[in-house]
């Protein structure tokens, strides 16, 4: 068990990092997410609202769609990242634990219009993920076997009403289960009975995200680095690049033109080495261009992997560059993102 | 034959002037799972205390020190392809590096199994 943003999370349960992040990419895992933030924002104003707080487009959300994005600040920096969904007219956000606190001021100082925040703390949150998410759950509601990557739907299980999204943070396809937190913990022991399913811990949880390319707040973005640095400028809606009208708008508008100082890339290096996070990376004068936000080993990729940010000119994919490591220099390349393929349920179109 | 222990967790299995050396089933529960263990080469002449390898867990790296002065004769070769043996045989097929002894009067100074598991006791 380790402390992760006051709450105390497991590292991993009796199979072990390595044995859950397998599990997970070959069978299913279970992973405990109820420390992050569940919030309903509803109301004539909540578009605008949220729209002066988070650069993608809400406005042309549909009902039942998810989407990925991030809150940023004046200077352009991320203060955090978040899925808004809307469901029964209302947007349901799931936040970072750390970052919880920070959302009711921040829409309340906002506020646009008839707008209602409430965080929903009876609520805890599952992710079932992994290839057999879809048979897993099949068993115990029907509907969701048609919804798309990205979609949510209210659906009752075991009489309990829960939210569910095909969402998830390791690359493979599957699910997060919102529900009040006694129901939802019988659901999760009636999930855990099942022959294909274990129980994964934080560990895994951060392996697997690393290998599908996918950030970390707090490491891989922050109040420093903007959207565009971090790769994420997919997120900022076309039509908010025109209105301009989310925090940093200016600064984020002008990056996308000039091009970014510095970019978030994947680094692989040769041999087995591990870089962790704050390892230097240096270019052929052994001159430092940037530094590891988050490094492990990969157990799909079976090797070790790196992500982090470095000066722009360097990000080309399959440049040459070092990490220094316990006072050596080790050879690495730039490599695309993500190290191990997303294996995200598609149907006949993919969602946006 | 007779086998020491370390404060650091090391244990260092003594037959006559050769020293094979390995991390104890405690500290191999402490890294979790090891997915590379860095060996250092043979014929290096080290001394006590010398940093000699690096085991990477998927939770860190922990530098293993020589537990013992003397040279380097033979790594675990077996440990390039199967790390994970240090976790599942830590104190037989997970041995990491044998050691020729240049001072006998090291051995004497390290603990015994009795010393040691009221170590392990006592830090855990």
């Amino acid at each position: 068990m380790i402390p992760f943003a006051g709450y105390q999370l497991p590292v991993h349960f009796p199979l072990g990092v390595l044995g859950e992040h397998k599990h997970t990419r070959n069978k299913t895992g279970l992973f405990d997410v109820s420390h992050m933030g569940q919030l309903l924002v509803k109301g004539k104003g909540a578009v605008k609202t949220l729209e002066k707080l988070v650069c993608s487009d809400i406005k042309n959300l549909r009902e039942g769609q998810v989407k990925y994005t991030v809150l940023t600040n004046e200077t352009g920096g991320i203060i955090d990242d978040l899925m808004i969904s809307k469901i029964n007219d209302a947007f349901f956000l799931v936040v970072n634990a750390a970052c919880k606190t920070l959302y009711e001021p921040l829409l309340q100082l906002k506020m646009e219009g008839d707008v209602s925040i409430k965080s929903i703390k009876n609520n805890a949150l599952i992710a079932l993920q992994g290839p057999h998410a879809q048979t897993v759950l099949g068993r115990l509601s029907t509907r969701i076997s048609d919804m798309g990557f990205m979609t949510i739907i209210n659906v009752t299980i075991a009489e309990t009403p829960c939210i569910i999204s095909r969402t998830g943070y390791t690359g493979e396809d599957g699910y997060e289960i919102s529900a009040s937190h006694n129901s939802l913990e019988k659901i999760a022991k009636t999930i855990l009975d099942e022959d294909e399913v274990e129980f994964c811990g934080l560990g895994a949880r951060d392996s697997l995200r690393l290998e599908a390319g996918l950030c970390l707040y707090g490491k891989d973005i922050d109040r420093t680095t903007t959207p565009i640095e971090a790769n994420l400028a997919w997120v900022i809606g076309d039509r908010r690049i025109k209105d301009k009208t989310f925090p940093g708008a200016q600064k984020i508008i002008q990056q996308m033109k000039d091009g970014p100082k510095k970019k978030r890339v994947g680094i692989i290096p040769m041999g087995r080495t591990i870089p962790r996070e704050g390892t230097k990376i240096t270019d052929a004068h052994n001159t430092v261009i940037g530094e590891v936000t988050s490094g492990g080993f990969g157990p799909s990729l079976n090797g070790p992997l790196a992500m982090g940010y470095v000066v722009s000119d360097f990000a080309k994919l399959g440049t040459q560059v070092g990490l220094i490591i316990r006072g050596k220099e080790l050879k690495a390349k730039v490599v695309d993102l993500p190290f191990v393929p997303h294996k995200y349920f598609k149907r006949s179109k993919n969602e946006d | 034959m007779k086998i020491k222990y370390t404060k650091e967790h090391e244990w260092v299995s003594v037959d006559q002037d050769i020293a094979i050396i390995g991390i104890t089933h405690y500290a191999q529960q402490q890294l979790g799972d090891i997915v590379f263990f860095e060996a250092p080469e043979t014929g290096t002449n080290i001394k006590k205390g010398n940093e000699v390898g690096v085991v990477e867990s998927v939770k860190a790296a922990s530098e293993i020190y020589a537990p013992i002065s003397g040279e380097i004769i033979e790594v675990n070769k077996e440990l390039d392809l199967e790390p994970s043996l240090i976790n599942t045989d830590p104190e037989k097929k997970g041995w990491m590096f044998k050691i020729k002894i240049t001072d006998e009067s090291e051995i004497s100074r390290l603990m015994d199994e009795e010393s040691y598991s009221a170590f392990v006791e006592a830090s855990s």
